[in-house]
């Protein structure tokens, strides 16, 4: 077994190694393994798609383990580590649209400003259910944050993904309710 | 066999008690602090037309007499998890600090560590460690769920519990530094769940209590060694017997540098037991705490409170 360190020759990049958690590099200069977004990268995701501040994010690192799979993490450890979970899964990279957690957008969804889409809260039941239904948007094509009224406030409720006139619901099975 | 009778000394009117383990309860939800307020989420649950009442010692906890969690919106957006009312104890007892390091040594299904979590309002090092790979994903589920970003989940047997994998970045030492505190409630004979769980008493056998109590023995063991000195550990059963509770603490407090220390609980509880049948245990033991059905209309529980000391 080899990892990055041993990495000799020219020709030869580490490989992601989906079984351990590695931290995010900070920028493109840092990068050593292919393909591996870099925090900057993230930030700017986060602040272009939803207009989520950077800042939002000041007390968390980054890291990827499967591939693609970036999880934010409050506290700092020595990379690579080895364990089940490290933090909040928040972010599927290393595909042509990248695509937000539900847990990423309850939880940080409510600093957003662009691509959020508002639903009755009868609409946002079905959405919950897990199905898909017919809606005017006139917003970006894509994944956005599907937010209802609840107490009185906006609150993100999860994911959807808009095309051709349609929200597809992409709450996760284990998530679905039927209320 | 009559698993509760084997109790009849050590409680206080025992008709009480006896009557309070007959009786259901209700389900308790504990408002996630991580995603909303209290107040939000008792505006919620008053919007989603579920009776709700707060049970008195704890501001985010409520009974739900109607209803159980898991089909409304507060519950669909994480700011409510179901848990019972003692079960809520250990993790307050504990009460760690936002920046901390905390372990929480048999972590799954989350209930608990998701409080530790609101607790340190997501900022420090949360480990939750399980040995069971079902177990875990259910932990990581509701940590999940619960949105929080500070905890890390291990599966390991936490006697053999390793700091390896929380090291510093680009340290030079081979190990994590110590914990500032640890939970440690362990699995148990749950003879204390009876009310939510008419069943729990039904393969009840000795040799498991004694079996288990091995098991504790080495955790709590674990946790005093990987806490810091002037850290806090809290050992918690949701179980009766004197075998998985004061004999358990007596045999810490021989092997480990440590002692139990007094502390408030808003319930009423009985102290420790020094003796039961042949044994007797340390007289530190009366620091912890029993909490029986019929005291405060609740779940029974077992909390004890230790402090690391220097070897």
């Amino acid at each position: 077994m080899s990892d990055g360190d041993d990495a000799s020759s020219a020709e030869s990049t580490p490989a992601n190694d989906g079984t351990r958690f590695d931290r995010l590099p900070a920028t493109a200069d840092e990068r050593v393994v292919e393909g591996r977004p870099t925090r900057e990268e993230v930030l700017d995701w986060w602040d272009e798609r939803f207009a989520i501040p950077p800042e939002t994010f000041d007390g968390h690192t980054f890291w990827e383990r499967g591939s693609g799979k970036i999880w934010a993490f409050a506290d700092d450890v020595d990379s690579p580590v080895a364990v089940e979970g490290l933090g909040l899964a928040f972010l599927r990279t290393r595909r042509e649209h990248w695509k937000p957690t539900l847990e990423a957008v309850q939880r940080f969804g409510d600093s957003a400003d662009e691509c959020v889409i508002y639903l009755s809260r009868e609409a946002a039941a079905t959405f919950v259910a897990g199905d898909d239904q017919e809606l005017d948007w006139d917003g970006d094509w894509g994944y956005l944050i599907v937010a209802t009224e609840i107490a009185g406030e906006s609150e993100p409720v999860g994911v959807g993904l808009y095309v051709h006139g349609e929200l597809r619901s992409q709450v996760p099975k284990g998530r679905r309710r039927e209320l | 066999m009559d698993v509760l009778e084997r109790y009849e000394s050590l409680v206080d009117d025992f008709d009480a008690f006896r009557a309070a383990c007959d009786r259901p309860l209700p389900s308790v939800v504990r408002v996630n602090t991580l995603k909303t307020t209290v107040e939000r989420a008792k505006a919620a649950l008053t919007e989603a037309d579920i009776a709700h009442e707060p049970v008195g010692w704890h501001d985010g906890l409520f009974a739900l007499p109607d209803d159980q969690p898991g089909t409304n919106w507060p519950y669909v957006l994480g700011w409510i998890h179901g848990q019972e009312e003692v079960s809520a104890v250990p993790a307050a007892v504990l009460d760690p600090q936002p920046g901390e390091r905390v372990w929480d040594a048999c972590a799954a299904p989350g209930s608990k560590t998701t409080q530790l979590a609101a607790l340190m309002d997501d900022r420090g090092l949360l480990v939750a460690t399980d040995n069971n790979l079902g177990r875990i994903s259910a932990l990581r589920s509701n940590a999940e769920r619960a949105g929080a970003t500070n905890v890390a989940v291990t599966h390991e047997d936490a006697r053999n519990h390793s700091l390896k994998p929380f090291r510093a970045p680009d340290s030079d030492v081979r190990e994590g530094a110590p914990y500032d505190r640890a939970l440690v409630d362990v699995p148990c004979s749950c003879e204390g769940t009876i009310r939510k769980n008419p069943d729990a008493l039904d393969d009840w056998e000795l040799d498991h209590v004694e079996g288990i109590s091995g098991v504790q023995k080495g955790v709590l063991r674990r946790a005093i060694q990987t806490t810091r000195e002037g850290g806090t550990v809290v050992y918690s059963t949701c179980t009766f017997a004197p075998e998985e509770n004061e004999a358990v603490l007596d045999h810490a407090l021989a092997e480990e540098a440590c002692e139990l220390v007094e502390f408030d609980l808003p319930l009423d509880s009985t102290p420790g037991v020094t003796e039961w049948q042949d044994e007797r245990f340390d007289d530190s033991v009366e620091r912890a705490k029993r909490i029986y059905p019929h005291h405060n209309d609740t779940g029974g529980f077992f909390c004890a409170k230790l402090e690391v000391t220097a070897e």
